[in-house]
């Protein structure tokens, strides 16, 4: 075995020999009298290795010749009728056939189970509690650490009262609460200020849904009545979701692109 | 004319109001003197007036229209009220005869006929009702008893699909179309068992055969013309005591979806590169090209298709013999006459969504577009009178229009898959329908509404066609057996 390739490097440099492909077109054509004498010499447990591969090999030779003959070979032999018969108005019409239709159906179950949608940003990064909220220590000795305090952008909705604040465990700062959000249609590239619905889901952690946090990769519902989409049935489309895709906690402010 | 036949007055508190109406037939012609009517008639009623200002020894039935909307009730409720019109100005009654007889709806499943080993791809009933043949993917036609259902021939001689079965009108041959490119004629009188030799191979198309036409019995005593149309281009027109090919029409340059032989002596065929071709029958010189479809025609149906199909036959001499070809051809050219009036009209549908109404002897432009169907349309049907159209599609409906306008009259819906084929009873008071969802309904076109469901088929329906006769109603389908509907 070479060492390194100093073989092919010579070959490459200095080229092979003048007579080299009429000595390899000889030495093949030699090659079937070489391997007869060979099977004939071997014996014992090499000659029966090498008659099994033998035989496989001729085996593969002859199905080869015989599928060429038959492509040669012409013939008239009646046939039988193909299967899937359709009348004369349905030739010509590719029809998904139902196994089609039902795994299809099945597979987008699953999906939907699943919780995989097709979103611009499918992975994001998974935010940690201690990094989502802050300890509030409460009580005459500033002892009690029940209490926390999210650091993030939240939503909370027209009708939000906060809970009486000796029972409320989550702070949601005012400073922090935010109503619109900038989004861009991604085919149009134009982005519009649009009031928010609400959070629909934050992939982090089902809590920080609850709760109306938002951080980069969370679905919004916003409100697009104001471009004035129509579906195909004649009625006015008021609310479509919608992807964040900036930190709103560092700019100040909620980037997302619309789910078409 | 308070003195027939009117109901006892009412309002006695306010004055019996009452209408000038005019009754018109449906060529626009007036009949009798406008008349005052109380608005509280009938329908039955005007039919009782009509029927003695028209003189008629038998009362026959009429529908009454005023601006295309029946009177169903009385004057007062559907015209006024519905309407809004004044009684001050004179109603213009429309009349259409009805259909004689009334068929029964067909309600339950009278048989299933099981047998072939491949889809049922066609289906087509003999113009005397007698017997029914279906062609499947086995390449196999069979002819079944009706009284028994059981099958009476099985006929081998197709190597691939049969396509196309199609009885010629006189009821002695059966024509087969396959998949082979091969059309088979048939003795329908002399089939039995499962050894019947073809009365005739026709070879010549190149590609499958996918529709077939007769030449209509009062043009041709002896039925021995038929048209033949292929994925391969061609129309050819054969000549079965001879066997040969007459003439070949092979102006269109992609497949034919289908032939009709008109019975003005007119051919016509519709083809996927978008056109139909109206040909001469007696030299099969093109006379006219008919374009407008924007993309493949899949179906065409004449306003004398039902009359050209049944020959001699009708609802009621279903069991009748004549004692030679050329009686009977006489009696088909009297029905021909009587019962067709004005010129030929056709009607196709296309993948485009859109069906045209044409009058092909008179010009090559369109009469009517008709849209509406919002997938495409599959098959498209006259009634048996030509006055109304029933176009099938695969946008799960089935929209009705009117024969001579093409004007929108109403649609059907309740199919839950792609509507295959459509079919009106031979009094053109009830329409089935065929679909891919393995059902076949029955719908009624004075109420406009659904009349019975036929399921039972545990696949797809390709194809349905009625008995001349009303009788009984047949289906095929994908599961390889035919169902016999009866009431």
């Amino acid at each position: 075995m070479p060492q390194n390739e100093y073989i092919e490097e010579a070959i490459k440099r200095y080229g092979r020999r003048f007579n080299h492909e009429e000595r390899m077109r000889k030495r093949e054509a030699r090659s079937v009298h070489k391997n007869s004498a060979t099977a004939q010499k071997l014996h014992g447990l090499k000659a029966k290795l090498h008659n099994k591969k033998r035989h496989t090999e001729k085996i593969e030779m002859k199905k080869t010749i015989k599928a060429h003959e038959e492509k040669n070979a012409k013939t008239t032999a009646p046939q039988e009728p193909q299967a899937g018969a359709v009348p004369a108005y349905l030739l010509d019409r590719s029809s998904q056939n139902n196994a089609k239709v039902l795994s299809n159906m099945i597979k987008q179950k699953r999906k939907e189970k699943a919780g995989k949608w097709n979103v611009p940003l499918p992975k994001v990064r998974g935010i940690a509690e201690d990094e989502m909220f802050k300890v509030l220590k409460t009580g005459k000795r500033q002892t009690k650490q029940w209490k926390r305090m999210v650091t993030k952008v939240t939503f909370v909705g027209d009708g939000f009262t906060r809970k009486p604040p000796k029972y409320e465990r989550f702070i949601r700062p005012m400073g922090l609460r935010f109503k619109r959000a900038n989004v861009t249609h991604p085919e149009l590239g134009a982005t519009f200020t649009l009031p928010m619905i609400g959070v629909k889901k934050n992939p982090s952690s089902p809590l920080y849904t609850q709760l109306g946090v938002i951080t980069k990769g969370t679905i919004i519902e916003v409100n697009v009545s104001e471009l004035g989409l129509v579906t195909t049935g004649g009625k006015v489309v008021w609310g479509k979701y919608a992807q964040v895709t900036n930190n709103p906690e560092n700019d100040g402010c909620i980037n997302s692109v619309l789910l078409v | 004319m308070t003195t027939a036949a009117s109901p006892a007055s009412p309002a006695p508190a306010a004055p019996a109001r009452t209408v000038l109406a005019q009754f018109r037939s449906k060529d626009g012609e007036p009949t009798g003197p406008p008349l005052q009517l109380p608005v509280t008639t009938t329908a039955k009623e005007l039919a009782l007036v009509l029927n003695q200002l028209l003189a008629n020894d038998e009362p026959l039935p009429y529908t009454f229209t005023v601006d295309d909307d029946e009177i169903l009730t009385s004057i007062d409720h559907d015209v006024l009220t519905k309407q809004q019109k004044s009684t001050e100005a004179t109603l213009i009654i429309e009349y259409t005869p009805q259909a004689v007889f009334r068929v029964r709806a067909v309600t339950r499943c009278g048989a299933t006929m099981t047998g072939h080993a491949d889809a049922v791809l066609s289906v087509h009933f003999a113009p005397d009702s007698r017997t029914v043949a279906s062609g499947s993917g086995d390449a196999t036609v069979r002819v079944w008893d009706l009284d028994t259902a059981t099958p009476k021939a099985t006929l081998k001689a197709h190597t691939n699909w049969v396509l196309c079965v199609a009885w010629s009108p006189d009821g002695n041959t059966i024509a087969s179309g396959g998949m082979d490119g091969l059309v088979c004629l048939w003795d329908a009188r002399s089939v039995k068992g499962t050894a019947t030799k073809p009365l005739a191979v026709l070879k010549g198309h190149r590609d499958a055969v996918t529709c077939l036409a007769w030449e209509p019995m009062h043009a041709n005593a002896a039925c021995s013309r038929l048209a033949s149309g292929s994925r391969d281009g061609t129309v050819r027109i054969w000549d079965t005591k001879s066997r040969t090919t007459e003439f070949a029409l092979a102006q269109h340059t992609k497949a034919i979806t289908c032939v009709k032989w008109g019975g003005e002596g007119l051919i016509y065929t519709a083809s996927r590169d978008c056109s139909i071709k109206t040909w001469s029958a007696n030299d099969g010189k093109l006379v006219r090209t008919l374009a407008g479809h924007g993309h493949w025609v899949n179906t065409m149906a004449l306003s004398s298709e039902t009359l050209l199909r049944t020959g001699p036959y009708d609802h009621v001499s279903a069991g009748k013999k004549w004692s030679n070809a050329t009686e009977a051809a006489e009696v088909a050219r009297e029905r021909y006459r009587t019962g067709h009036k004005g010129a030929e009209r056709l009607v196709s549908g296309s993948d485009d969504f859109t069906l045209f109404l044409w009058t092909p002897s008179a010009s090559k432009q369109a009469t009517t577009r008709m849209t509406g169907h919002q997938a495409l349309v599959n098959h498209v049907t006259f009634s048996p009178s030509g006055a109304r159209i029933a176009s099938a599609s695969f946008d799960k409906s089935i929209k009705v229009w009117d024969g001579f306008t093409g004007k929108f009259l109403f649609g059907l819906r309740g199919h839950v898959g792609a509507v295959y084929q459509c079919v009106f009873s031979a009094d053109e008071r009830l329409l089935m329908s065929a679909s891919k969802d393995s059902t076949c309904k029955v719908w009624d076109l004075r109420t406009k509404k659904l009349k019975g469901d036929l399921p039972g088929h545990a696949d797809e329906v390709y194809a349905v066609d009625w008995a001349p006769d009303g009788e009984r109603a047949c289906s095929g389908s994908k599961d390889r057996s035919l169902k016999l509907w009866r009431q």
